[in-house]
């Protein structure tokens, strides 16, 4: 199939960015979005044109480095799914794409389609954490029995990848469901509750320091989520942050 | 020829790592605060070692190319870890995993090495456990395990799918403790271009900031490199994009020795190649052959029709499937390790047999899984009568439990409900065994540079057993590393900050310019990938699952003449000054242009054939690997000399006193 691109072209973090217009052709369904990504960058390379940045890195949709607002929404219009795993045959011969990169005051772009989530991290270093030394010198892993609702609930908060989409299609740019899933992973197990006051409310004040907006329920980051983390975990989130406050 | 010096402590196997770490030299408290530690990658290896220096109190200064150190490749490590917990009191031991270990590496691995790795193992599931690793459980609330490739017990830990991720992101929260305490400091966007040497040691590298473009000096008292392996030298395989061997080749190129270039592991059971154009193949997890049967047609018509499209799967009858491994390797069955498992597939593929359009993909079928499970359901669910729908139904379920995840996966990329048809699978390029030579310490033959995890040579031997590179990248990091680096350090105590002006690392970082200045002059009208397709292609074909003394000869020379090609050819587009992923590709498929011929060479020095390096010339009548104890028994560590051809191979003989020495048998 053959397709008319929109691509944001941005040099640096303080240029001004525009959409140009690209056409690429031969794309075939079983190629995923990334591949028909190469080849109109391998297109530009021929040309002398500078090829389009953009994160990306294990192509399998666990690493979380591929970003791109494709057609408005976060890696595009399939669900439960990353860029990289997003397929062609998703689109029609002739389609028009627009490609942006994810946008939040907190993810500012480095350069084209690649921003900068740095910001996750300082959420992370503020608290995401148990604080137990590497030694080895631990008791038996299964000296705790948890129970297997709790650590598959405990499991399903952690799968998150850290990709940004949450942030991307919320219209607060608000990075609550992130950070609830990791607030949650600890909150639901038992290594976890030594130090859920601090953490909750460290986590907390390092996202709001970041400039992330706030939270106002739409649940449109939910729907995003290429790992379905659930809205669940923002109201266990409020509760430990509640707690956390009448306590501290 | 020089001995190299593997620095094995003696006594007996099961002491030898206490007594080690009784004897070596210790760095007090207060002087570690005086010493910094670079650490090169963010994977299991590095993130776990970067956090326990931290933790320690060394200054660690992390490097990662990646946008946060979380989304190193480890991440994507599917299906579990190995530790010899004995929970399901199964008869697992430190010794049986390590004799598995030995026995899959056919015998070309370090005894003490892996019973060191085996030893510690069961301390990585405490630990992770304690970091809040969500690992599987049973209803019980205990760990739950499962089987993998090439061993008769259960002693895979795992989490879902999603193993790696869980173990990395374990890893990752304890680097954020010390980046929180100001006691790491992390480099992100950041790719290591050279190693430092000043008077012979490791003293700190240069870095290019891939944002800015910046070329920045860093020095330190030591270098961990923990960048992972090369597999990217096939263009196509299981590695993340990014993932390279530069870190890797350019302490090579600086004097460290690089060992066993040529042993490859080759998934069995990846998606199989759907387009010229593709850019990354997809593992499918080994756990996967804990309850997926392997089948070709056993009629060659009947492989026919299925190609040409006239013939469904699931149309033929059980008398017309060939269980090739269950065939030929009753005792391990699907089971098998992935050598094995991979060759055993090519083998039926060439004779004709293969499944989909080109011929190159075998079944994956988990019909007899579904109808076992359901059963089992229906039985404890006291649906004693239930109908045949009713039980396959139930059965879907308990599958879609275990692998649902993969299932989707699979789903999204080829478009096939595998519920209701057999996968396709075909093998695909996925670790690399083979890497820096290091001694007992982890040391490379450059002082105070070291290798971990991947990057490393020392624990797979010939060939990886699955769920082993992440209880490996884990034990180098948490439990071995920081003892022997304070060894070394212990020296260190009065030498006070590293200068980064010295004429060392102004010539380091003038040769990296000028390597970037050659690069972005080159005045070619290719881009870097068309290169990297053609070394992906020469290497596949020539140095992949198979391999033989003509077409080898013949790979070092294309790879010698691509590589001439590319420096004159090449187009790199955008400025050096500025983020530009066309430059930072050339650097490293320059460096794999290199890496790639030492591979052949290595591939053409081995006269015989062991786990993933199998030479035609050398196989038994039924066509398995026909090891040379005799004359092959060793380490091949490469020395740099300029040009991969003139690399000199020197060797480090291997004993085995405490296992003996076998035909590998599955049968």
């Amino acid at each position: 199939m053959k397709l008319n691109l929109k691509v944001w072209r941005q040099e640096n973090k303080d240029a001004k960015g525009k959409f140009e217009n690209y056409i690429v052709d031969d794309i075939h369904g079983d190629m995923s979005f990334l591949e028909m990504m190469d080849v109109l960058n391998n297109q530009l390379v021929q040309e002398g044109i500078e090829p389009v940045e953009f994160d990306h890195d294990c192509r399998e949709g666990i690493c979380g480095m591929c970003s791109m607002q494709i057609n408005g929404e976060p890696h595009g219009p399939d669900r439960r799914i990353t860029t990289c795993q997003l397929h062609m045959r998703k689109f029609k011969d002739g389609d028009t794409i627009t490609i942006e990169p994810f946008r939040a005051n907190a993810f500012p772009v480095v350069k084209d389609l690649a921003v900068d989530r740095s910001a996750f991290d300082r959420i992370q270093h503020a608290g995401g954490y148990i604080s137990v030394n590497t030694s080895g010198n631990t008791q038996d892993a299964n000296s705790i029995p948890i129970e297997k609702e709790n650590a598959d609930m405990a499991f399903n908060a952690a799968t998150c990848i850290g990709c940004g989409a949450c942030v991307a299609a919320c219209k607060n740019a608000s990075a609550m469901l992130f950070t609830s899933a990791k607030v949650s992973q600890y909150a639901l197990l038992p290594q976890g509750k030594v130090e859920a006051t601090e953490r909750v409310l460290n986590m907390v004040a390092q996202m709001d320091k970041e400039g992330f907006g706030n939270c106002t329920n739409t649940g449109a980051c939910e729907i995003e989520c290429p790992k379905g983390i659930s809205l669940e975990n923002i109201a266990r989130l409020n509760r430990e942050y509640l707690a956390a406050s009448l306590k501290g | 020829m020089s001995v190299l010096e593997s620095k094995i402590p003696s006594g007996p196997l099961a002491d030898k790592w206490t007594k080690h770490k009784n004897e070596i030299n210790l760095v007090n408290p207060a002087n570690k605060r005086n010493i910094d530690v670079i650490v090169v990658g963010t994977g299991l290896a590095g993130a776990s070692a970067s956090a326990t220096l931290a933790e320690l109190g060394y200054n660690v200064k992390t490097f990662c190319f990646q946008d946060s150190p979380r989304r190193a490749h480890s991440i994507a490590a599917q299906g579990g870890i190995n530790a010899a917990k004995n929970y399901q009191g199964d008869g697992d031991s430190d010794y049986r995993l390590f004799y598995d270990t030995v026995k899959g590496g056919d015998y070309r691995s370090r005894e003490a090495n892996v019973y060191r790795l085996a030893e510690v193992s069961s301390n990585i599931i405490d630990q992770c456990v304690a970091q809040g690793v969500p690992f599987a459980r049973e209803y019980g609330g205990l760990l739950d395990n499962r089987s993998f490739g090439g061993v008769l017990v259960s002693r895979t830990f795992y989490a879902k799918g999603q193993t790696g991720q869980q173990l990395l992101l374990g890893a990752y929260s304890a680097m954020n403790r010390q980046i929180n305490r100001g006691k790491i400091q992390s480099h992100t966007r950041h790719e290591m271009m050279d190693l430092v040497l000043v008077d012979g040691k490791a003293r700190g590298i240069i870095a290019r900031n891939l944002v800015t473009g910046e070329i920045e000096r860093h020095s330190a008292h030591a270098v961990v490199v923990a960048s992972g392996g090369y597999g990217n030298v096939f263009f196509l395989s299981t590695n993340a994009m990014g993932s390279n061997v530069t870190a890797a080749w350019r302490a090579h190129r600086k004097g460290a020795f690089f060992a066993n270039p040529c042993f490859t592991q080759i998934h069995p059971t990846c998606i199989p190649v759907s387009g010229d154009l593709q850019a990354k193949l997809t593992l499918m997890s080994e756990s996967l052959r804990n309850d997926g049967r392997i089948w070709v047609p056993a009629k060659k018509e009947d492989a026919e029709a299925i190609r040409a499209g006239k013939l469904k799967p699931t149309d033929l009858k059980e008398e017309d499937r060939d269980y090739y491994l269950e065939r030929r390797y009753p005792a391990f069955g699907n089971l098998v390790p992935r050598d094995v498992a991979s060759r055993a597939a090519k083998e039926r593929c060439d004779a004709g047999f293969g499944v989909n359009k080109t011929g190159q993909a075998v079944y994956l079928d988990f019909a007899s899984a579904i109808e076992r499970y359901g059963k089992e359901k229906a039985f404890s669910s006291g649906q004693k009568d239930a109908s045949h729908d009713e039980i396959i139904k139930m059965g879907k379920e308990v599958v879609e439990a275990k692998y649902g995840n993969l299932f989707d996966m699979y789903e999204k990329i080829t478009d096939q409900n595998p519920y209701e048809t057999p996968m396709m699978i075909f093998p695909a390029v996925h670790y690399t065994m083979g890497g820096l030579w290091v001694d007992y310490n982890l040391m490379t033959t450059i002082p105070g540079c070291y290798a971990t995890g991947e990057a490393n040579f020392s624990d797979h031997g010939a060939n990886r057993l699955g769920a082993s590179a992440l209880m490996q990248g884990l034990a180098d990091g948490y439990f071995v590393l920081h003892y022997t680096i304070g060894d070394y350090l212990a020296d260190d105590i009065r030498t006070g900050p590293i200068s980064t002006d010295s004429k060392e690392f102004e010539e380091a970082e003038k040769a990296v310019k000028s390597q970037i200045e050659k690069l972005m002059n080159a005045n070619g009208d290719q881009p870097v990938d068309h290169f990297h397709r053609k070394l992906g292609l020469i290497m596949w074909n020539k140095c992949g699952m198979s391999r033989n003394e003509k077409e080898l000869k013949e790979a070092i020379k294309e790879i010698e003449e691509l590589r001439e090609d590319f420096y004159k050819n090449v187009r790199v587009t955008g400025k050096a000054n500025s983020k530009n992923q066309e430059l930072e590709k050339a650097m490293r498929v320059a460096d794999f242009l290199e890496l790639g011929e030492l591979f052949a060479k290595d591939a053409l020095h081995r006269n015989e054939s062991c786990g993933g390096h199998f030479r035609e010339e050398y196989q038994t009548e039924e066509g398995e690997a026909l090891r040379d104890d005799e004359n092959f028994r060793y380490v091949a560590a490469w020395e740099y000399k300029g040009e991969p051809k003139d690399a000199v191979l020197h060797k480090e003989q291997l004993e085995y006193e405490n296992i003996e020495l076998k035909t590998r048998s599955y049968k």
